[in-house]
């Protein structure tokens, strides 16, 4: 199981803050084929250059691996402080 | 494990005997920034000649329009390791004393403090290039969002997510240089 979150924007455009995926392996950028692939509504949101994605609550690339019990989030650039 | 516990709590305590300078106030919280009890918490036992602080505020205008109020969002978990990851390049870089980070959440109106950020050191030069160092770093990678009240013009009230801006990750570029 993967739990997968989103802020902000992002958050507010796909409708949802969390979900969980069953049964995925492989990288950060597969897992965000996998979203498109099985919500193509999102793609326009999801595969936007600008979106950043953690691992484990790390920024992390698309290469990251991820593995079961990982949480992984998607959202817009920062605009803190 | 008491035995083991006990054992460790000692030995955080001489530790922090030791160095009773370098401690770390890192916190995200939903009530009102106390600006005048931040700073004397920072510099009251720093034993530190310098001190630099920034505080930001709710703007009541961006990107041309008049803002009434803000709302702010948070990655619980990650904002806290973000701004212990930059405190602690932060004190990588430079010698410090205290280090005070203090982020608000939620709902808040305008001229309200967003952000406190406090360092203390020996020598000004060390406090100044920190302080900014952790802004600058904390614009562009703490994962914090910024929706705005605006009004419209109507004057009826809409909302909108503030766009990052280009010159944040400029600001950041001069840190990696040096």
């Amino acid at each position: 199981m993967v739990k997968v979150l989103f802020f902000a924007r992002l958050r507010q455009q796909l409708g949802t803050g969390e979900l969980s995926l069953g049964d995925f392996s492989g990288s950060l950028g597969d897992l965000r084929q996998a979203l498109c692939a099985q919500y193509p509504d999102w793609s326009v949101h999801l595969q936007r250059d600008d979106i950043r994605m953690a691992l484990n609550q790390e920024l992390a690339e698309p290469e990251a691996v991820v593995n079961a019990g990982d949480e992984v989030a998607f959202f817009p650039p920062v605009t803190g402080g | 494990m008491p035995g083991m516990k006990s054992h460790f709590s000692r030995r955080l305590l001489a530790v922090r005997g030791v160095g009773m300078k370098a401690v770390d106030r890192i916190e995200v919280c939903e009530e009102p920034l106390n600006v005048a009890a931040e700073y004397t918490a920072l510099q009251g036992n720093s034993g530190d000649g310098a001190c630099a602080l920034f505080v930001g505020s709710v703007r009541d205008f961006n990107a041309g329009s008049d803002v009434c109020g803000l709302a702010l969002e948070h990655y619980p978990g990650m904002t806290e390791k973000s701004l212990q990851r930059i405190t602690r390049d932060a004190r990588d870089r430079w010698s410090l004393g205290r280090v005070t980070i203090v982020h608000r959440v939620g709902p808040m109106q305008i001229n309200d403090e967003i952000v406190f950020v406090g360092v203390t050191s020996p020598h000004r030069q060390a406090a100044f290039a920190a302080c900014q160092y952790i802004m600058d770093r904390l614009k562009t990678e703490a994962p914090f969002w910024k929706r705005e009240a605006v009004a419209d013009q109507t004057g009826s009230a809409a909302e909108r997510w503030v766009e990052a801006r280009d010159s944040d990750a400029a600001e950041l570029e001069k840190w990696s240089a040096g």
